[in-house]
């Protein structure tokens, strides 16, 4: 190559550095080798999948443990569209994520071409925005725009695509300028105001609650809402994305509500007088229906993204901001004009204890279950970030495993994807070498993308796995149990499996537990181990996870069996 | 209920699958769409009429916004809207009914486009129902064929 000369690979390449970009996850195909070559000249760490999906997910964990943007890369076509799941999931949960996908070259665009997809058609409605880059020089402005994108205002995936023709054009290495977004403004301070409203709405309520939601992990105001609670002293509950918003155990935090929310926490939801959400969406799985959620109630919106606000329930007060701006200022507010009268925290407190005893279930019986195994767990690592996948193991980590706050508890909570805890807690123990990385799940969403435990061997990281093995889909037992004619056929698999051996093949340390003894010892000697460590939980027939939401509202809860 | 928005937007590839697949992925309807260059180089102007009540409405209008091409969405429900759609109307008339058509077409302040022997082409604007009542009158003779554009609309003053 000519001096001065650059390529849209290279540019590529140097544009990620520029973004800050440590690791890529990704996977080689035909269309996305250019990319490769220049990035051999990288100091950026390429982390080789065995799947794009696990790539998606491994920037997705990547993203939620660090706050930074995750970067994905795969090929056209195949590859391309494996990273879709990936994609919707960290959409659903708002998190900040460029995939980059190789194309076929300009020529064959629209030939039907081999290993061709139209991937920017395919994900406009999982994405913030997408590129179809269409020459060199435009490789490094969108970039920067793309990183720009999804890590402002409500963080969100981006997708970047680049023809092949378009990585190695060779360019006399003078950039497009970045274009101005003049329709691109997200309201990050939040309306003095508003702010002052909100105060005076505190000095006068009388059962005041606190709703956490994603939005505060994703704006890092974790010690915002710490300051606000300890001025106003009045409970807090939370949504499954918001668990690790408020430190789980302080006794003013009543836990999770909604669908399978503790009855404390679905009392102070239905019997507040004025509820302060903070980065919620009022999604489906917190709010149950819709007609009889929080009806007599005001509720203070704080959010960034303004159709949030109204879009599910009415807002008395909207705030659109970043709640690390609103919520120290109204804060401040609430220190100099006074905290709410507040008469009810004492009572709901008390429900609290006695409904968390409710949850304490399976400590009678010899035999493992998931309540005991993540008692256990917990135990053994009480600063963990913990992971989960989906299913009934998630409700259980969610009510049981206790976390501090911060960004501590990782999920799919709004696109519910089996198969995502694996890769997001090698995407979250790469990103926080320094944190005891723990993922539970279950022998349902584990084979899902049981692959990347390859991943997690070549990369060298830390981290625990607990796999609660019943050999069965817990969750959808549950529901047809519940709501079908209880055929077991499809939620339960005949195959029994021992992750231990699987795990050992795929180059991790594999163990087993079978009562609560072997499993504290398991989790003991995990806490102390370097490299991965797969605790295969065999797990007897389990009763289901309850609280449980069956009628139509949220206090209309089936609480347990017998 | 129905809303008349105008979105001004970055003409660029794409943004008209980006503006209306929002609408059916979201689940609003779309009555209407049109869209043309406007004042400024490189944006143009959707004109959509999209049928809901004030909740759909203020989605719709919220979920447009967060669309990194669109520069700004007015709903344009008011008295202060300026509105027209045109049609074009293939009619057959025979000789006995020609001069009732001219005088229809005085009435309509239409224009004929072309005529060749019985088959003329006319030319409405006009508000909606403007549009409609004129079609609705031609009715009496033969349509053979006809189109009308989606409303175009723009507020009165200065803003």
């Amino acid at each position: 190559m000519k001096k001065g000369k650059s390529t849209g690979a290279k540019a590529l390449v140097r544009a990620l550095e520029n973004a800050g970009t440590e690791i890529i996850f990704g996977y080689p195909g035909g269309a996305n080798l250019p990319i490769y070559e220049a990035l051999q000249r990288s100091s950026i760490r390429h982390i080789q999948t065995r799947h794009e999906q696990g790539a998606a997910h491994m920037a997705d964990g990547y993203a939620r443990a660090s706050g930074r943007t995750g970067v994905c890369m795969a090929t056209s076509g195949p590859g391309a569209t494996n990273l879709v799941t990936g994609i919707a999931t960290a959409y659903m949960d708002s998190t900040p994520v460029v995939a980059i996908t190789g194309q076929v070259s300009r020529t064959m665009i629209g030939n039907d071409a081999f290993q061709e997809v139209d991937i920017t058609g395919i994900t406009i409605p999982i994405t913030k925005h997408n590129y179809l880059i269409q020459s060199a020089p435009q490789v490094a402005p969108t970039i920067e725009e793309a990183f720009f994108l999804a890590g402002s205002g409500r963080r969100s995936p981006v997708v970047v695509d680049i023809p092949k023709d378009v990585q190695t054009d060779e360019f006399a290495n003078e950039h497009e300028k970045r274009r101005v977004l003049e329709g691109y403004n997200p309201t990050t301070k939040g309306h003095p105001g508003q702010i002052k409203r909100a105060a005076a709405m505190l000095k006068e309520a009388e059962r005041p609650i606190i709703i956490t939601g994603g939005g505060v992990i994703s704006s890092n105001a974790y010690e915002d809402v710490a300051a606000f609670v300890e001025t106003l002293k009045i409970p807090v509950v939370h949504t499954l994305m918001g668990k690790s918003a408020f430190d789980n155990h302080n006794p003013l935090n009543l836990g999770l509500f909604g669908y399978h929310g503790s009855r404390a926490a679905n009392t102070a939801v239905s019997k507040t007088d004025l509820i302060v959400a903070i980065g919620t969406r009022f999604g489906d799985r917190s709010t149950g229906p819709l007609a009889s959620f929080a009806r007599n109630t005001k509720i203070i919106h704080i959010d960034v993204d303004p159709a949030e606000i109204g879009k599910n329930v009415p807002a008395y007060l909207p705030i659109v901001g970043d709640i690390a701006d609103v919520l120290p200022r109204l804060t401040a507010l609430l220190s100099s004009t006074g905290t709410p009268k507040n008469i009810w925290t004492a009572g709901l407190l008390e429900q609290k204890e006695k409904s968390f005893d409710g949850q304490k279930r399976g400590s009678e019986t010899p035999n493992l279950s998931t309540p005991l195994a993540l008692k256990a767990v917990s135990e053994a690592f009480p600063d963990a970030l913990l992971v989960t996948d989906v299913g009934r193991h998630q409700i259980y980590a969610a009510q049981l495993f206790p976390v501090k706050a911060g960004r501590n508890f990782i999920t799919s909570g709004g696109l519910g994807t089996m198969g995502f805890g694996l890769p997001a807690a090698i995407g979250a123990a790469l990103a926080c070498p320094e944190k005891q990385v723990v993922l539970v799940t279950g022998d349902g969403s584990f084979l899902m993308n049981i692959q990347e435990l390859v991943t997690a061997a070549e990369a060298g990281i830390n981290l625990t796995v607990l796999v609660m093995n019943d050999s069965r889909l817990g969750m959808i037992q549950q529901l047809q149990d519940g709501f079908y004619k209880s055929r077991f056929d499809v939620s339960k698999f005949s195959q029994e499996l021992h992750f231990d051996r699987l795990a050992a093949d795929l180059g991790c340390r594999g163990a087993r537990a079978e009562t609560e003894s072997e499993i504290k010892h398991a989790a003991s000697a995990a806490a102390s181990a370097e490299g991965v460590t797969v605790i295969d939980c065999k797990i007897g027939e389990e009763s289901h996870v309850y609280p449980m939401v069956t009628g139509r509202n949220l206090l209309e809860l089936t609480e347990g069996e017998d | 209920m129905k809303h008349t928005i105008s979105i001004l937007c970055d003409d660029i590839p794409g943004v008209m699958t980006r503006i209306s697949g929002l609408f059916s992925r979201r689940g609003f309807n779309i009555e209407s769409l049109t869209v043309g260059h406007t004042e400024r180089e490189g944006k143009s102007r959707f004109t959509i009429v999209v049928e809901g009540d004030d909740g759909v409405l203020e989605q719709v209008r919220k979920q447009l916004q967060k669309l990194v091409h669109v520069i700004k969405v007015w709903d344009l429900n008011n008295d202060r809207i300026l509105e027209r759609e045109h049609a074009l109307v293939k009619v057959e008339v025979h000789d006995k009914d020609r001069a009732h058509l001219l005088q229809l077409i005085t009435v309509l302040q239409a224009r004929i486009l072309n005529s060749s022997g019985a088959i003329w082409v006319l030319e409405i604007t006009g508000d909606s129902k403007a549009v409609d009542s004129a079609i609705n009158l031609l009715g009496q003779f033969t349509i053979l064929e006809s189109i009308r554009t989606g409303k175009i609309a723009l507020e009165q003053g200065r803003k």
